[in-house]
């Protein structure tokens, strides 16, 4: 129980998917001009991770590795992905469609997010066990909703700060992120 | 013949100095901030890039007629998925230092949006030579870029470059270029002196605007701009 509780602090605080392991950086400088975009994409891409490692896991432990077929990986965790983020759009856009209009537009973006690949490769790489892998991707998805949401709340309040013309828009969202991360690596240490 | 030659070098050109990915064009983040602590991880991280570009616009160029419009992504993927194991391998086998230091960020070439955005907005659509100038282009492009700020991080961070020591004793290395802090940083000042000197180019009163964060592709494969486009 420990052990599950360190991993999550960990991969949401000290390995922080954003901040320190790079890891979906495209919408973290896209989606963060405003707070409830910032938060919604990061609840779209945690819901990815949970379910991506629902089905990836089972798929790489149960079939590739006993088969010997691990060099498939890339290949099929990509099309297993893309299926699943399609998937998962047309289930919210029919069951749930309020929260459809309020995060389903974020989803198709996300195939192409290094997170879910990446943490897809970090659980076959870490040889996580399947209750594992599902705290590994809550946690992580935890810690990119925290970065995002504090990421637009930053940049909601830089809209009136007077910047210089030519740090306009990635460039202060660049240098906004370096000092979040070095205040996440006050966290190292925290669990190990 | 001779408009023929600089068609090509047009192509060319476009990747290479005048969209050049990270520092013109926001795309590629996540490798151009992860793995360029040093000038020659960014190097060797932009060369495994242009490998794959290479290899799987030529090979999607060559078969564009035949690739049905609706499963055009999963193809693209496949092919691109294909290539990124190659070179896994590869540098696996022989260069395992390197292959340590970039880690994950080798098979997330898969997922790098440089690479299928070249593929969807050009080589689906143009010839096998076009479509190679193109992808040479932008991988050396990409490469050069990643080289210089793993340069700049590596000389500040370390005082090397390639591994050279090139300041006096007496600098004391700035630690935190090496940190994830260190990146977003470099990755900002550039940009920033880049919008900069573009906007001393562009005049006084035609004033350029800031970069745009760059495209984002969805799952049906075309680009659209990324949510909220950065605008000055």
């Amino acid at each position: 129980m420990t052990e599950l509780l360190l991993l999550f602090v960990g991969s949401a605080l000290v390995n922080n998917f954003l901040l320190t392991r790079f890891l979906g950086i495209c919408p973290f400088l896209g989606v963060t001009r405003e707070l409830k975009a910032g938060v919604s994409m990061g609840i779209a891409v945690t819901s990815v991770m949970v379910a991506s490692v629902l089905v990836l896991w089972p798929l790489y432990n149960l079939a590739l590795a006993p088969l010997g077929l691990g060099f498939l990986q890339n290949m099929l965790f990509i099309l297993v992905i893309a299926a699943l983020v399609q998937f998962l759009e047309m289930v919210i856009k029919r069951a749930f469609p309020s929260l459809y209009t309020a995060f389903g537009i974020y989803l198709p973006l996300i195939t192409t997010n290094c997170a879910i690949l990446g943490l897809a490769l970090l659980m076959v790489g870490n040889e996580y066990t399947f209750l594992q892998s599902l705290v590994f991707a809550v946690g992580s998805g935890a810690g990119v909703t925290l970065a995002m949401g504090m990421m637009a709340a930053i940049r909601e309040e830089l809209e009136f700060a007077d910047v210089p013309q030519s740090l306009q828009g990635p460039g202060i969202a660049l240098i906004t992120a370096g000092i979040m991360a070095l205040s996440f690596m006050g966290f190292a240490g925290l669990g190990s | 013949m001779k408009e023929r030659f600089a068609v090509y070098v047009n192509d060319l050109s476009e990747g290479l100095w005048k969209k050049t990915p990270p520092l013109f064009t926001i795309l590629g983040m996540c490798p151009s901030l992860a793995v360029t602590t040093a000038a020659v991880y960014g190097l060797a991280m932009g060369l495994s890039t242009t490998f794959v570009l290479v290899a799987s616009t030529v090979i999607i160029s060559l078969f564009r007629r035949y690739i049905p419009r609706q499963t055009r992504i999963p193809i693209f993927a496949v092919a691109v998925a294909t290539f990124v194991t190659m070179i896994q391998f590869l540098l696996e086998g022989f260069l395992p230092d390197i292959h340590k230091v970039l880690g994950i960020f080798i098979p997330l070439i898969v997922v790098n949006c440089i690479i299928l955005g070249r593929i969807e907005a050009f080589a689906s659509q143009n010839t096998p030579g076009r479509s190679l100038a193109d992808a040479l282009g932008y991988g050396l492009g990409f490469t050069w870029a990643l080289t210089v700020i793993g340069g700049v991080r590596e000389l500040l961070g370390s005082g090397t470059v390639f591994g050279l020591q090139v300041t006096p004793a007496a600098f004391v290395p700035w630690s935190v270029m090496l940190t994830p802090a260190g990146a977003f940083w470099t990755m900002g000042a550039l940009v920033g002196l880049i919008t900069l000197w573009r906007q001393r180019g562009a005049g006084k009163e035609r004033r350029a605007a800031p970069l745009r964060v760059g495209l984002d592709h969805g799952a049906n494969g075309i680009a659209r701009p990324a949510e909220g486009g950065e605008t000055a």
